[in-house]
């Protein structure tokens, strides 16, 4: 690209109609480099969020936020998913981006409330500060004090993954002096008195988190809550609930006829009828997290009054292996013959069968994101004890615009057989107990023209699949196996073959050094992580990482 | 540290319901044998049978699984679970198995929820709370056994009132208890010629006249009820003309 003038480069990307892609390109090129306003980085592959990758393997933020201070200092927006991230890396992104406005960090780790002391400290033109879901050491409130009186600047906050007390008076002025508030995700520590006095502060609020709202209350708590609550005429989403009593219940009614979004899905205290007490008022929903005590009933009272549901999240609340599910394929079904706007999907449930799934495809042709999770791995068909195979090749074969998939319970290569055959458009599939030889991950991989994730993990794919078409990995992003049967030597082979890719593996128990002893032994190999690179071998491995 | 079996005090045979609800032990040991270290398979919970929300009955937050833990993660099969697969039946496994990062559910979610239900869970001892159930202990004075009532099966205080009625007919000396207890329209009478009054005991443990607040918050602070004597209530009962406030 330095062979050509700036404009002639600036005039060939103008063609390149997506964003991400005008996005990837100005990270390689130079030249564009310095002018970087958005930097999005993902770290630990998708399977670190359910503790299959072991601490320590990598994902840091600090080389990047490192080089971004050295190299774009107009820097404006960071995200990051899934990344190491610490108090001095945060310290050096506060002091050195004289423009920064906005920092989403999402399922991180690694940092405490000191380092969000300091962005707020120095950001003075902060518009969003969003914490999703990460792991944040408590050192005390200090940091909502940290905001100069100067910045007013705050479009969305949300604190809600913060484990520790926050300190009301700050927060209330915080609040105060934002008129521009959007969206704010408060977490447990807030109170209803506190949540009542900042909501008088914000008419223009669209999305709310709140703080607990417990049963030990008074009721001119909850009725000054409702009277808030009701000067917020934009509030479309609605999310937090810690705690929640279902006494608070009814003084949410009011809001109800207008939420697009709600999420409950963190809040066991609230029974089947709380949930459908509430969400039947809620008429105009698109967007319901919830957990499964919700249950088949309940899910049919979903089915009957959210006609322009487009995405439903149902979580476990029971962790374990073949725990209970109060949710079947009976409240799939309901909600895909009552909501046929429905494209987005995720379903733990205790049971599934055939029929349901056909019959869910043919309702809801619309899905985008298909991720079903039976929680007993390997559990057949409920009615007739068949593998699960037709039901999932009636969802890839009807929803033809499917990018997301990911499969659970008893299945056979025929799956496969059916994703590789309908799914050309699935750019990212998760696969776990599933299949029977070889065949199966061939299917996948020279049948699906569009794939850019796969993971598997505790199936019975081998060497054969791996190298069986190679050069697919090159147009994908990542390729991750654990407790499959690949071994040391199909990943030798595929490194060697392959030499713009890492072949990461990792063996927890004193893997390295047995490796090193037997070279080409075909000792299986417990996880497989391989991705592109234009860099080569990565230099911050740990020890049980060995990238061949 | 496992709590007792709840047994009922008369021993009759229990509703339906009751059974649906049974508490039964998850025994550690009773797993098949695993290379992976003890702490990650001994779980000492509660399994509801059907129903029931999950209580965890010690401390513990259920361990995200250790990163050393086996080499493969290969299903810990449960002992007898063949022939329920058939029947579209909640399963009810005598051990837990854990697979490693299974159910695909993030820690941040595990954990948030552990702290949710450590919390519930402590607050409420004596009521055994679950979908769409909660049931609570009644006694009354000069009974010689306890019952036990589903506070979810009345909406209001009337309700309540007769159900109890119902149930300790044989004991209020021949008394209507409908007078006693302070219901919709009513007002209970000051005690003095033995008629009953009905108190609850509330989460801090103080003995309170049932009628005053509203249904739905009676029914999330009552730990458990107590039929007094009249002549022992006299501190506790409303004065005449006092309009209880009841919104159901």
């Amino acid at each position: 690209m330095t062979y050509f003038p700036e404009e002639v480069v600036e005039h060939i990307f103008s063609f390149l109609p997506s964003h991400s892609d005008r996005n990837t390109v100005s990270l390689v090129c130079k030249v564009w480099f310095p002018k970087l306003r958005v930097l999005t980085v993902k770290g630990k592959p998708h399977f670190a969020d359910f503790n299959l990758v072991p601490p320590d393997w990598g994902g840091y933020a600090a080389p990047w936020i490192e080089a971004a201070a050295r190299g774009c200092v107009g820097l404006e927006e960071l995200r990051m998913k899934r990344m190491v991230v610490s108090d001095e890396g945060l310290e050096l992104l506060a002091r050195s981006f004289p423009r920064f406005k906005a920092l989403v960090l999402i399922s991180c780790e690694g940092f405490s409330t000191e380092g969000l002391a300091d962005i707020a400290s120095h950001c003075k033109f902060l518009r969003e500060l969003d914490l999703q879901e990460n792991d944040v050491e408590d050192r005390g409130p200090r940091w909502l004090s940290c905001f100069p009186d100067s910045c007013t600047s705050l479009v969305s906050l949300n604190f809600a993954c913060i484990k520790g007390e926050v300190d009301s008076a700050s927060l209330e002025r915080l609040v105060a002096k934002s008129p521009n508030l959007r969206s704010l995700r408060l977490n447990r520590a807030v109170s209803v008195d506190t949540l009542s006095k900042i909501l008088m502060h914000t008419p223009n609020l669209e999305d709310l988190g709140t703080g607990n709202l417990t049963d030990e209350f008074q009721t001119e708590s909850y009725l000054r809550l409702t009277n808030a609550l009701e000067k917020c005429k934009m509030l479309k989403s609605l999310s937090g609930f810690w705690d929640a009593s279902p006494v608070c219940v009814p003084f949410i009614y009011p809001l109800c006829h207008q939420l697009t979004g709600l999420n409950l899905s963190y809040t066991p205290t609230l029974d089947y009828s709380d949930l459908t007490r509430m969400i039947s008022r809620c008429v105009k929903l698109q967007r319901l997290w919830v957990l499964d005590c919700i249950s088949d009933k309940g899910l049919q009272v979903v089915a009957s009054s959210c006609k322009d549901l487009q995405e439903l999240r149902v979580f476990p609340s029971d962790f374990y292996v073949a725990g209970y599910s109060a949710v079947t394929e009976e409240g799939l079904v309901a909600i895909s013959s009552g909501c046929p706007k429905l494209s987005s999907l995720l379903y733990f449930c205790h049971q599934m069968t055939n029929d349901a799934l056909i019959t869910i495809a043919k309702n809801c042709p619309n899905f985008i994101r298909f991720r079903l999770c039976i929680l007993e791995p390997r559990k057949p068909d409920a009615m007739t004890n068949q593998p699960l195979d037709e039901g999932f090749g009636a969802i890839v074969r009807e929803c033809k615009g499917l990018r997301r998939l990911s499969i659970s319970g008893l299945l056979t290569d025929k799956v496969f057989m059916y994703i590789g055959k309908y799914a050309k458009h699935l750019e990212m599939l998760s696969i776990a107990f599933a299949g029977d030889s070889d065949d199966g991950m061939m299917h996948v991989l020279n049948g699906c023209k569009n794939l850019r994730k796969l993971e598997i993990r505790d199936s019975p794919f081998g060497d054969g699949a791996l190298l069986g078409n190679v050069a697919k990995y090159e147009t994908m992003r990542s390729l991750w196996m654990s407790s499959c049967n690949v071994t040391l030597k199909g990943c030798e082979i595929l490194a060697s073959k392959m030499p713009m890719l890492n072949v990461e593996i990792m063996n927890e128990l004193d893997g390295s050094s047995e490796m090193e002893e037997n070279p080409g032994d075909f000792s299986k190999v417990e996880k497989l992580y391989v991705y592109r690179t234009t860099a080569g071998a990565r230099g911050d491995a740990p020890n049980f990482v060995k990238i061949l | 540290m496992s709590p007792p079996l709840e047994h009922d005090y008369i021993g009759l045979a229990p509703p339906e319901d009751l059974k649906g609800t049974e508490l039964r032990l998850g025994l550690p040991g009773s797993e098949s044998p695993d290379r992976r270290p003890p702490a990650a398979t001994t779980t000492l919970d509660l399994l509801p049978a059907k129903g029931a929300k999950r209580v965890f009955s010690h401390d513990e937050v259920p361990p995200p699984a250790p990163a050393a833990a086996g080499k493969n993660g290969k299903v810990v099969q449960e002992d007898a679970d063949g022939e329920d697969k058939k029947v579209a039946a909640p399963p009810q496994p005598a051990a837990k198995a854990q697979v490693v990062g299974w159910p695909p559910v993030r820690s941040y979610r595990k954990n948030t929820m552990a702290t949710s239900q450590l919390k519930s869970s402590k607050e409420e001892p004596d009521a055994k709370q679950g979908q769409g159930f909660l049931y609570i202990k009644v006694s009354m004075d000069g009974a010689p056994y306890l019952r036990k009532v589903d506070l979810k099966t009345y909406k209001n205080y009337k309700e309540l009132s007769l159900g109890l009625e119902k149930m300790f007919v044989g004991f209020s000396n021949g008394r209507s208890g409908s007078n006693a207890l302070p219901g919709k329209k009513g007002v209970s009478e000051s005690g003095s010629d033995g008629e009953f009054v009905l108190t609850y005991e509330d989460k801090d443990g103080d003995w309170m006249l049932v009628g005053d607040v509203p249904w739905d918050m009676f029914t999330n602070s009552c730990r458990r009820l107590r039929i007094m004597k009249g002549s022992d209530a006299i501190g506790l009962a409303p004065r005449a003309g006092h309009k209880s406030k009841n919104k159901n």
